[in-house]
């Protein structure tokens, strides 16, 4: 990705809202053709992100470059990105086909040439033949389709677009997922993506930027996201995992839950504090008299794929998935492989 | 405290509706084991049959006869031609000829078209006032929007008649503005008693009832339209002509209705600042009923000017058929 060009350029923004401050020196840059997603809890200053660079914010201190330009005061309408808004924000006055080419219409285009990339869009998000309907009378998922065609007929740099699945079921929203994806792809336009949800985040993205309380905590490709989480909050809000204080006895050997383990990372000094993350699925259960740690099984849920198991040991309790089940109450006996131990430096507790 | 007694008569209508009401209660308990929601509109229901169809009615009826009681087109006609019964009666002893020579043309027509013609210009007046007014207080950026919807909704807590009065000491050969304007070494204007005076007395009573249908369906809308606008490549002048006026259309339907209506029917204000000089439709019928004392064509008027409002709301209901602009019409 690095060979690309940077689109967009947050220049240590800051935005305060009487008094209080929403996001504390944002340094960022999104490449073309990328697909970023800012993800964070709410409250984490993801959507007033995307609005300083819509243009329906404007930051308190720091700038906005756009292509190396300067953008950061330029009203929202002068900018060649378009949104995609949380409810869709569909004109209700207006029918399907007047929606999307509410945007063409104010360039002066003709009309035969408005017709021609109308229906391209209908086509392109699968709503032919619902250009006469009005916008009331669609489903959710429809409404979505159509808010996103009216962005896109616009042949925008870059595309924003904040919670737009937020509203769907599961199953529409994971087929929507993908076929964001593949339009992104198709169409090779720089997709800033807001979300708290981190499957989405994982599934689509070519960069996550994890947020939280108005800062930026990781930026990374998704899989860097979930192995190499840089704290406790990620490896928290990005998937399930066990987050343990430890020590670092010296490079390549942690010590946590009173037992030595060898691991992959270094560098962090002797005798340091750190915070230790296993995944629950790296968690391999074996016999009492053969694992590293030892354990009561608290209880048992079924998950589909897995089940997943809270193993109680001597001071923590671990999530445990697996395809095979411990009866609850059964002894078992833990052990990690150093590959999958992940350590991290301590985040201090306030931030937690 | 002297005079604190319900008069018998409301104890009378609130006895009878309670009694009305637990008697349907009953019946409907018996027929559906259970209650019907439409019967809470019983008590409700009476008093209009009693107050509005009735005299309903007997506006009619008054309007179909003359003053023996006997059916008559007579009243209408006089609407279309002040002299119609003069002229009958006319021709019934001196013969065709001398009928010819009473003059055509009416009074109450040209009154009506005057009425409606102050009723448009006040409409027309409270609109382009009302909703520049309306789209600032709606506007969530300005703290200043909601003081102004308190200044906009003081003067309505006042009564009716006491405002329209107040303007007399205002408007007043000696009233205040002319006191003002001698100081300043204008000298004196006629303010009052003319069309000017009659226009603005009836803007300054109607326009909130512009403002708040407009407000309302304003304040209503998604910001986030406007929001997409923008996005979409719209100024503030465009956001505002393409999406924010079509979208508060139901509350300036409705803004319309309210001030219209009244308009045409007021009769006081008229009476107060016009002096006698503009006489509006609403002034006439009250005349024809208690100066002229003639109910028959007072009600022919009545029921021409009620027939002329019911037009129009039906005309307004097509536009807003989901009454989203508070559902007044």
């Amino acid at each position: 990705m690095s060979e690309q060009p940077r689109m967009i350029y947050l220049d240590h923004v800051s935005k305060e809202y009487d008094g209080v401050t929403v996001l504390d020196d944002i340094n960022l840059y999104i490449l073309k053709k990328e697909f970023v997603t800012l993800l964070g809890p709410s409250g984490c200053g993801k959507t007033t992100t995307l609005r300083i660079i819509g243009g329906f914010e404007y930051p308190s201190t720091g700038r906005v470059l756009f292509e190396g330009k300067d953008i950061t005061g330029m009203p929202p309408y002068k900018r060649r990105v378009n949104t995609v808004f949380q409810k869709y924000a569909l004109f209700p006055h207006l029918n399907v086909r007047d929606n999307i080419a509410f945007g063409l219409k104010l360039k002066k285009m003709s009309r035969a040439e408005i017709n021609k990339r109308v229906d391209k869009m209908l086509d392109l998000v699968n709503m032919s033949g619902y250009g006469k309907r009005s916008v009331d009378s669609l489903s959710g998922g429809q409404q979505q389709r159509i808010a996103i065609a009216r962005s896109l007929v616009n042949e925008p740099e870059v595309l924003l677009l904040d919670e737009p699945l937020g509203a769907l079921d599961l199953k529409l929203r994971k087929e929507m997922q993908l076929e964001l994806k593949s339009m992104q792809q198709q169409l090779g336009i720089t997709f800033l993506y807001v979300t708290h949800d981190q499957e989405e985040a994982l599934t689509m993205s070519d960069t996550i930027v994890v947020m939280n309380a108005g800062h930026i905590l990781q930026i990374g490709t998704p899989k860097t996201i979930y192995d190499e989480p840089a704290n406790a909050f990620v490896a928290n809000f990005i998937g399930e995992s066990n987050i343990i204080r430890g020590t670092m006895v010296r490079d390549e050997l942690v010590c946590f839950s009173g037992v030595d383990f060898p691991c992959v990372d270094s560098g962090f000094g002797e005798n340091a504090p750190v915070d230790v993350v296993v995944r629950p699925e790296d968690i391999v259960i074996v016999g009492e008299d053969i694992g590293q740690l030892t354990g009561t099984v608290k209880s048992v849920l079924f998950k589909g794929v897995h089940y997943e198991m809270m193993i109680e040991s001597h001071d923590f309790t671990w999530k445990v998935h697996s395809t095979t089940m411990q009866p609850a109450g059964s002894r078992v006996g833990l052990s990690i492989v150093p590959f999958n131990i992940h350590i991290m430096h301590p985040m201090k507790e306030e931030a937690r | 405290m002297t005079d604190l007694q319900l008069p018998a008569w409301a104890g009378w209508a609130m006895g009878l509706g309670l009694l009305l009401f637990i008697v349907l209660v009953a019946i409907s308990v018996r027929r559906n084991h259970g209650i019907k929601r439409s019967i809470f509109a019983a008590p409700y229901s009476l008093w209009m049959i009693i107050f509005t169809i009735l005299p309903c009615i007997l506006i009619a009826y008054y309007a179909l006869t003359d003053a023996n009681g006997r059916f008559t087109f007579d009243n209408f006609s006089s609407f279309w031609d002040s002299n119609h019964i003069m002229r009958e009666n006319l021709r019934a002893v001196a013969g065709d000829e001398m009928a010819a020579t009473v003059a055509r043309g009416s009074v109450n027509v040209d009154t009506l078209v005057y009425s409606l013609w102050m009723a448009f210009l006040c409409t027309a007046v409270s609109l382009v006032l009302g909703y520049p007014a309306a789209l600032f207080m709606a506007d969530r950026k300005m703290k200043l929007g909601a003081t102004l919807v308190v200044l906009f909704i003081i003067p309505m807590w006042m009564n009716f008649l006491l405002r329209t009065i107040a303007w007399m000491s205002l408007l007043e050969d000696n009233g205040l503005i002319n006191a003002f304007l001698q100081w300043i070494g204008v000298g004196k204007a006629q303010l009052m008693y003319n069309q000017e005076a009659v226009l603005l007395g009836m803007v300054y009573n109607f326009l909130p009832f512009m403002v708040f249908p407009i407000y309302t369906s304003l304040s209503k809308m998604d910001p986030k339209l406007a929001e997409a606008a923008q996005d979409l490549g719209c100024n503030d002048f465009r956001t505002l002509y393409k999406v924010t006026m079509p979208l508060s259309l139901p509350g300036v339907i409705s803004g319309i209705t309210m001030v219209f209506m009244p308009s045409v029917t007021t009769f006081f204000i008229p009476r107060v600042l016009g002096g006698g000089n503009t006489r509006m439709f609403g002034d006439l019928i009250e005349s024809t009923f208690k100066t002229a004392g003639n109910w028959n064509l007072g009600s022919a008027l009545s029921l021409i000017m009620m027939i002329l409002i019911l037009i129009s709301l039906s005309i307004l209901r097509k536009a807003d058929p989901n009454g989203e602009g508070g559902g007044i019409v």
